[in-house]
């Protein structure tokens, strides 16, 4: 086949017949299921405003945004960060932004990347099939973004500024991991609001107000403790049970929690996310060199971004800051593939089921099925831990030293597997605190349960947290501290 | 399928918003920042944008986290010399933390830091303050003209040809005139036709004679005439003004040290950044004196050293003169005068007198600085004793404060051009 072109320049009909040709090797020789792609073109101005929305291309005003624009604005300007060459967000078309200051190379690597790797992996993953709805995702931000204006029109900033500051201060705790959501879309929105709001007042009876209230409790009278399970997503909590907040409010808790929902899945696949769209623009791009549709000058730019994108620099240099996602994804995919096409006796040992097998197969059904810790605990091979020379180093509350847990030996490839996949867990990020009474009959107290682990407690911002919590919640609210289903009460509750 | 879209042409402000949003929560912060700036700063570059640091933890967003302490283990790459079992001795002292990944936590605890635009700054600046008693100047007490197009004309100056509009006239005239010519000779035609055909040679004649005639008369039509000519037409219009004149003075003599004449540059650079921001048009006078007054560029005002005696009056009769003879009409006057008051004799009495006679009833506002030693010597001087007495009876009109240090200067510039409350 022909070069596609020479030189560094683009235009849009050359963009066309670079996503042409990219999409016949991801669809046709590769198999790859992807959204329908549309790609946006924009400026570094316009990639700075999409970082600090998360790259979403509508979203409600908030402080918070502008402080993020402001900083990678600063960061920009002074030439301490680079700027993303992309950003992809998962709806339905697929939405990708590309830089207009890049070369065909990047544009081309950035195409193959975003609208064939992430893309595919957002139509394929289950956490992505599960949690969100592609194709209202949109829809439901132009709503929100209406809503929250209004509410702002009508009850003021600094009232709305009040709620969302504390609806994202229990964002990460706004998520169910476990209990799939009814998709959105902006009508069904919109109609099954007016009715929660007519419900609500429905409800209301001013007669209630002058029923005499019984100036003692009869001590016989033993409390049912509500809820009677642990609830581990606290701002659902709130938005359906809150004394005090009014209907607006509740709806903007709403909206705070489905945004969170929206980006739980991304923060649980990291490293696969990202390790797939790698893996796939260095194979389409490879597969683009080796079927003569481009040169060797466009391959040496390609190849230099991609190097770029999967260096994984050692613990000890100035710049480390943690291990790579695009670097491990990047490798364990590879890997796969190395071990479906040339396996070695120890790939035969570990990994017997896919040894010499199908790599298409093989890689579909890993980018299906997995989060990072458990992709990790299935899929991370001896080989990549002494490639990576991966160790685990145990920091414990009664030693005087750091120890060396385990390293690349043979005594260690398990443990150092395991402890990665831990690693990019969810409760690693996240402490485990979780909703455990609401005292309905008497002073309305909410208690939430922190269950800690080995000793780990609650940084010093967690008091912070319990004051907008109790903001939205409007009666006092503690934390109490559980491990081992003993109360640590020599730490105090935390209390607002 | 792909759609390949070309968004670089919209808005880019988008996160503007969101960005004054974060302004507007940070005020405190921010203006405390403007003030400490206009505090460092030298005159020349006050003007100008600049950096606002914010303590990380005011813009901290908090969510629940985990802290130090505790048993937990970390996966590293890149091991070169550990085996299992060595033990590597805590550098950080403390108990818990794992080390590599909280790397960056030195630079998480600075300050959050961004810019301010000029524009930003400036406005934060002179956040609040209006110039007093401008009011009823905008609302029309001195008017001036302007002029304004107001259609066209049949006459005016050759430089107000509109060529367009003329020609256009030209062409209708022709079409007007013409046409009915053009119809006659049409008729003429078709008769001279028939009577051709009818062999008639003495109505030949006749109509051949017509013929001419009739473009004798065309041809008489001028293609470009006098009554074509349009003019363009513009017309004076009313318009009250907001033009002002400010009269610096500036005592330079020799009681006034190097850091009494530093606090009242100061005073005057700042207002007139102000003024120039609420005027479009600011002329500014500068006089200093000593024992007799003379006018100066801003130059020499600002810079150049002097010393002498005192005499006050000198200066407010030159603005008077000044004022008499430039700005007599149309114009805002505005008076600023710093001085350290310490002037002898019958001065005080007759400046405070000249004031309340001839200056005050003529200008807007007059504002009296005056700069008392840094270490707190609070006796009024004779010239503050003599103006005191003004302030009462000249009803906002004016105002007078001290100021001892560079830390005042601000807050008393802020003080005297205070926005008056629900003006």
């Amino acid at each position: 086949m022909s070069v596609l072109s020479t030189g560094a320049d683009w235009d849009f009909d050359l963009l066309d017949r670079y996503d042409t040709a990219i999409a016949r090797i991801a669809h046709d020789e590769f198999g790859l299921d992807t959204y329908a792609n549309q790609i946006e073109v924009i400026t570094s101005e316009q990639m700075l405003d999409a970082y600090a929305s998360s790259g979403l291309p509508v979203g409600y005003p908030h402080w918070s945004y502008g402080k993020e624009f402001i900083r990678n604005e600063h960061a920009y300007r002074r030439g301490m960060q680079g700027l993303a060459y992309e950003i992809v967000i998962n709806s339905d078309p697929c939405i990708a932004y590309l830089m207009e200051e890049n070369t065909i190379a990047t544009q081309a690597l950035v195409i193959a990347h975003a609208c064939y790797g992430h893309n595919s992996f957002f139509k394929g993953n289950a956490a992505f099939r599960q949690w969100t709805a592609a194709d209202a995702i949109i829809d439901y931000l132009v709503f929100a973004r209406r809503y929250v204006l209004e509410c702002e029109e009508r009850h003021g900033h600094a009232a709305v500024e009040e709620i969302l500051d504390a609806c994202h201060a229990l964002m990460h705790h706004g998520v169910d991991r476990y209990r799939r959501p009814v998709p959105l879309s902006l009508k069904a929105e919109t109609a099954r609001l007016a009715e929660r709001e007519t419900h609500r007042e429905r409800q209301f009876n001013d007669l209630w107000r002058t029923v005499p209230v019984a100036t003692t409790t009869p001590s016989s009278l033993r409390r049912a403790v509500f809820p009677a399970e642990p609830q581990e997503n606290i701002l659902y909590f709130v938005e359906k049970h809150s004394p005090r907040l009014e209907p607006w409010e509740r709806e903007i808790v709403r909206i705070v929690r489905k945004l969170a929902q929206y980006f739980h899945p991304q923060t649980q696949t990291k490293v696969m996310n990202e390790g797939w769209a790698t893996f796939w623009h260095y194979t389409i791009g490879n597969r683009l060199h080796a079927t003569g549709q481009v040169d060797d000058g466009f391959m040496f730019e390609f190849l230099k971004s991609h190097t770029n994108v999967v260096y994984q620099p050692a613990y000890d240099v100035p710049h480390y800051n943690g291990i790579n996602p695009y670097a491990l994804g990047f490798a364990m995919f590879c890997d796969l593939r190395r071990m479906c096409e040339a396996p070695t006796a120890e790939d035969r040992t570990w990994f017997p089921d896919i040894a010499g097998g199908d790599w298409l197969k093989v890689l579909d059904f890993a980018m299906r099925n997995f989060k990072d810790d458990s992709f990790i605990a299935q899929y991370l091979s001896p080989r990549l831990i002494r490639d990576f020379r991966l160790f685990a180093i145990a920091d414990h509350r009664h030693e005087d030293a750091l120890k060396v847990d385990a390293i690349h030996d043979d005594h260690g490839y398990r443990r150092v597997r395991r402890l990665l996949a831990q690693q990019h867990a969810n409760d690693e990020r996240l402490p485990d605190v979780q909703v455990l009474r609401y005292d309905r009959e008497g002073d309305r107290t909410l208690t939430l349960r922190y269950t800690q682990r080995r000793g780990r407690v609650l940084d010093d911002t967690a008091q912070e947290v319990v004051v907008h919590l109790r903001r939205l919640w409007g009666f006092p609210v503690h934390v109490e501290t559980w491990e081992d289903d003993v109360q640590q009460t020599h730490l105090g509750t935390i209390a607002a | 399928m792909t759609h390949l879209i070309d968004r670089r042409l919209n808005d880019r402000g988008k996160s503007a918003v969101n960005r004054e949003r974060f302004l507007r929560r940070y005020k405190k912060h921010v203006q405390s920042a403007v003030k400490k700036m206009i505090g460092e700063r030298k005159l020349s570059d006050l003007e100008q944008g600049g950096e606002v640091r914010v303590p990380r933890k005011d813009v901290a967003q908090p969510s629940f986290g985990f802290g130090r302490g505790g048993d937990r283990e970390r996966v590293f790459p890149g091991n070169r010399e550990y085996s299992t079992g060595d033990r590597i001795p805590r550098d950080d002292g403390g108990a818990g933390g794992g080390n590599g990944t909280q790397g960056g936590e030195g630079d998480a605890q600075d300050d959050f830091v961004f810019s301010l635009s000029r524009e930003e700054f400036m406005q934060i600046f002179f956040d609040d303050l209006a110039l007093p008693r401008l009011a009823r100047t905008e609302l029309g007490q001195v008017q001036g003209t302007r002029t304004i197009r107001a259609g066209f004309t049949r006459t005016g100056a050759a430089a107000n040809l509109a060529v367009v509009r003329t020609m256009r006239q030209a062409l209708a005239r022709r079409i007007a005139l013409g046409g009915a010519l053009a119809d006659e000779r049409a008729a003429l035609e078709r008769a001279l036709a028939a009577a051709a055909a009818a062999g008639d040679a003495h109505a030949v004649a006749a109509i051949e004679e017509a013929l001419q005639r009739v473009d004798r008369r065309r041809r008489g039509i001028a293609y470009l005439a006098d009554p074509d000519l349009r003019f363009r037409h513009r017309v004076p219009r009313p318009e009250p003004v907001a033009r002002a004149v400010m009269f610096c003075l500036m005592d330079v003599s020799a009681s006034m040290d190097e850091e009494k004449k530093d606090l009242a540059k100061r005073f005057f650079s700042l207002l007139y950044l102000f003024l120039t921001r609420k005027y479009g048009e600011v002329d500014l006078v500068f006089i200093r004196h000593t024992d007799d007054a003379e006018e100066v560029d801003e130059d020499t005002f600002f810079h150049d050293p002097r010393s002498g005696g005192t005499v006050v009056y000198s200066a407010l009769a030159l603005a008077d003169e000044i004022r008499a003879a430039r700005y007599a009409s149309g114009w805002n006057v505005y008076a600023a005068q710093a001085s350290d008051g310490d002037a002898f004799g019958a001065d005080p009495a007759r400046s405070a007198r000249f004031l309340r006679e001839r200056l005050l009833p003529v200008v807007r506002y007059y504002t009296y600085l005056e700069l008392c030693a840094a270490d707190g010597d609070v006796r009024p001087s004779s010239l503050w004793a003599e103006y005191e007495r003004l302030v009462d009876t000249e009803n906002g009109r004016f105002a007078m404060r001290r100021a001892g240090s560079r830390e005042e200067i601000y807050p008393v510039f802020r003080e005297l051009f205070r926005k008056e409350a629900s003006a």
